[in-house]
């Protein structure tokens, strides 16, 4: 939080010369046209990506992964409001969604009301769930937040699968898109249609969580995350302000489970679940927190892993892992500010200077992801690829491979020699570049270049 | 209700194996200001390596080492990978734990498989210890108990009458005047790092005979662990204990209980729609520690023994 400050103070004081006019009037205007308009960059690439591949192709899984994404997006930026604006570290996110979706799904199939307000009914039933949470939660910060957060998503995790009626059981609740009265000729039964209707919802609640985090009400939840004890000095209630953050995100998070709820038409037990609280907060993390679009960066890896990687190989969580670790240790502040500040770095140095130091870091970081996803693969192979059927063998320390492992063991010893040296010599240059790599980059990183750690 | 010591016993021995997994925690908590996420996934992974270790050299040579290869693991992590996200504050290394928990989850699938173990109990400890009006009460669970009270033991010894206790308590509320005196701080965080894990290992050990070796095991059991170290106070040992003791005892008793919730509520006077009356506490047991939690916090914000303004 603190290298927010910095870079926001940073571009304060590139700002104040401009302001203050040593260049001409003109010049300066033309500056800030330019930032006005790469402002809306950001809006039109998440425009595009959302409109244009349905009219490239429309197989059902590119609209499945479309609307998934749409929907993550959504669900992360609301996270963001949390974990970002306010500093509040989540771990039951997705009971908000859950239940604002359940209630989506009661209420459409009670009453038949129109399809296309419905995320507005989810939003609301998540709102609930957050003021009824948030009276509990919000009255501590920090770890101990997290911990009671954990401890609610779990509380309905436990009660939905205990409660009877609550969640329909292990079938869920379903409903049927196209039964709701016809929206000027839609019926929202095909799923293009669907997915306009999602889409189009996905843009709108972004617009209005960048219009909410220019509010005051966020900037006193920035005040409140970085130093509570100014903030309540200020004569506001850092209690009240997060129980305030705790509504306006649970809303949309309510709406974002809705728009699951539209794509695949079932609310179960699982839209509450660990992994969908555990994902978003992975989601966030990795696209970074401290720009208003790391979290849409974060939805779009995370779908990524969870749709694209997983059509290829069951190792996708680890990878995912992986990842989350990689991005955790490499760029607190994520993928967003990760770039940030080496987009800043090379406009600084001058792209020649930096040149031979990036060139490097690609070479190593792609002979390291080359190595990992050889060795991953290979145990993997080694371990499901052979007899998924007998997985309860113990391979552990190979010490009581039975009868049952024994395929699997004289498969893997054949084949084992050749990946075991290819993996050495991967490891061995990826060590090798890692080395020229750092040595590049301490070449050029002075102690007063400013943004670099 | 004949049964109500027995089952007493049985919930005390759970809530002592609680308490094994959440004074490692609260110590970690208390010294790194990071809630190890990945404990239970340290406990998990104790299990597992029992598991192995007992199949190849017996019960009692994993009770020791797979404490010290966890405990080794622990102290990797924390010197690595732990110790470089620290100068970008807690958050971060929150996280990083988080990934580890999710990391380590997936390398158990990989190594030992999905399908669910289940660990033998020494034949010295298997069978009845005694029986009371026919509820029998296990040599295992003694054994439990027995083996918990011994660690809780060593635990208040180290702390309060060692040396390096001594140091271990300074350095949790003075670090820098610690490392002035030249006591090696990062090393003392490494250590405690350490032997948090090895004692969540030794609850894996001891624990895998009750309950299945599972990948799931981390995290059933890993949000009933932070729930208790929330009830009691973060940060506060004893607050750990007393709440261990009383989230095990709670649940145990309303697993072995057969009434029904309609009975319950009636005492109270509310009527609930049929549907609800029939479920019986046994099926609400998995809920009892999360309403426990919303009970205490409302009641009481900070956690049974938390000390006021901590991290507010």
């Amino acid at each position: 939080m603190r290298k927010r400050d910095a870079r926001s103070a940073a571009r304060g004081a590139v700002a104040q010369p401009e302001r203050l006019g040593t260049a001409a009037d003109a010049a300066g205007f033309g500056l800030s046209a330019r930032s006005f308009v790469r402002s809306f960059v950001p809006w039109l690439a998440l425009m595009a990506f959302l409109a244009l591949p349905p009219f490239v192709g429309s197989q059902s899984w590119l609209l499945a992964y479309l609307a998934q994404t749409a929907t993550m997006i959504v669900f992360a930026l609301s996270y963001n409001l949390l974990l970002g604006e306010t500093g509040l570290l989540s771990f039951g996110h997705a009971a908000y969604a859950g239940l604002g979706a359940l209630i989506a799904a009661r209420v459409f199939n009670a009453s038949g009301m129109p399809l296309v307000l419905l995320p507005l009914v989810g939003g609301m039933g998540g709102a609930l769930c957050g003021g009824l949470f948030g009276l509990i939660a919000t009255r501590r910060s920090g770890t101990a937040f997290a911990m009671i957060t954990l401890g609610l998503g779990e509380l309905v995790v436990a009660a939905a699968w205990t409660l009877p009626g609550w969640f329909g059981g292990e079938a869920g609740v379903a409903i049927d898109r196209a039964s709701g009265p016809r929206f000027f000729g839609l019926s929202f039964g095909p799923a293009r249609e669907a997915y306009a209707l999602i889409a189009l919802w996905c843009l709108a609640a972004s617009m209005a969580m960048f219009a909410l985090s220019r509010t005051p009400f966020m900037r006193l939840a920035n005040a409140v995350r970085d130093n509570p004890a100014r903030a309540a000095a200020l004569g506001c209630y850092p209690a009240r302000i997060r129980y305030g953050v705790v509504v306006l995100s649970a809303f949309f998070a309510g709406m974002a489970g809705t728009m699951g709820l539209v794509n695949i038409e079932l609310v179960s037990t699982e839209s509450v679940g660990m992994m969908r609280s555990g994902a978003v907060l992975i989601a966030t993390v990795i696209g970074g927190t401290a720009a208003f679009f790391g979290p849409v960066a974060g939805a779009l890896v995370l779908t990524f892993f969870s749709v694209i990687v997983a059509s290829v190989t069951r190792a996708w969580p680890f990878y995912l892992g992986l990842f989350f670790v990689a991005v955790v240790l490499a760029a607190p502040d994520g993928l967003a500010g990760f770039c940030v500040r080496h987009a800043a770095r090379i406009a600084a140095q001058g792209w020649r200077r930096c040149r031979a130091a990036y060139l490097w870091s690609v070479l190593a970081a792609l002979l390291w992801s080359a190595t990992v996803v050889l060795a991953v693969q290979w145990v993997y192979a080694a371990r499901f690829g052979v007899d998924e059927g007998a997985a309860g063998v113990l391979f552990g320390f190979g010490a009581n491979v039975g009868a049952d492992g024994a395929p699997l063991v004289s498969a893997s010893s054949v084949a084992s020699w050749w990946p075991a040296v290819a993996l050495a010599l991967l490891a061995a240059l990826g060590a090798l570049t890692t080395r020229c790599a750092m040595r590049a980059h301490a070449r050029f990183t002075s102690p007063s270049s400013g943004d670099a750690r | 209700m004949q049964s109500f010591i027995v089952n007493l016993l049985n919930g005390l021995s759970y809530g002592l194996l609680l308490f094994m997994l959440s004074a490692g925690l609260t110590l970690i908590f208390s010294m790194l200001g990071v809630l190890n996420f990945a404990h239970a996934s340290f406990y998990m992974l104790g299990a597992y390596v029992g598991f192995s270790v007992a199949a190849r050299a017996g019960f009692w040579s994993a009770l020791v080492i797979a404490p010290l290869a966890v405990g080794l693991l622990g102290a990797a992590f924390e010197r690595w990978l732990l110790r470089r996200v620290r100068v970008h504050g807690h958050l971060p290394e929150l996280l990083l734990t988080f990934g580890a928990a999710y990391l380590l989850g997936e390398l158990v699938k990989l190594g030992w498989g999905l399908s669910p173990l289940s660990a033998s109990v020494p034949v010295v400890l298997d069978g009845p210890l005694f029986s009371l009006y026919g509820a029998v009460f296990t040599r295992y669970r003694a054994f439990m108990m027995a083996v918990s009270l011994a660690m809780l033991a060593a635990l208040v010894a180290v702390l309060r009458v060692s040396r390096t206790g001594l140091v271990v308590r300074a350095a949790l509320t003075h670090p820098q005047a610690v490392e002035a005196l030249g006591h090696n701080v990062p090393g003392v965080f490494t250590g405690v790092f350490a032997a948090g894990t090895a004692l969540a290992a030794l609850a894996g050990v001891i624990g895998a005979p009750l309950f299945v070796i599972e990948p799931a095991m981390a995290e059933s059991l890993g949000s009933i662990v932070f729930v208790v170290v929330v009830i009691g106070g973060l940060g506060s040992l004893s607050g750990a204990l007393v709440a261990s003791l009383l989230v095990g005892c709670v649940q145990t008793l309303a697993v072995a209980s057969d009434v029904s919730l309609g009975e319950v509520l009636s005492v109270a006077g509310v009527a609930l729609p049929p549907a609800w009356d029939a479920l019986t506490l046994a099926q609400l047991a998995p809920l009892i520690p999360y309403l426990l939690l919303v009970a205490v916090l409302a009641l009481r914000p900070r956690g049974l023994f938390g000390r006021r303004g901590d991290h507010a």
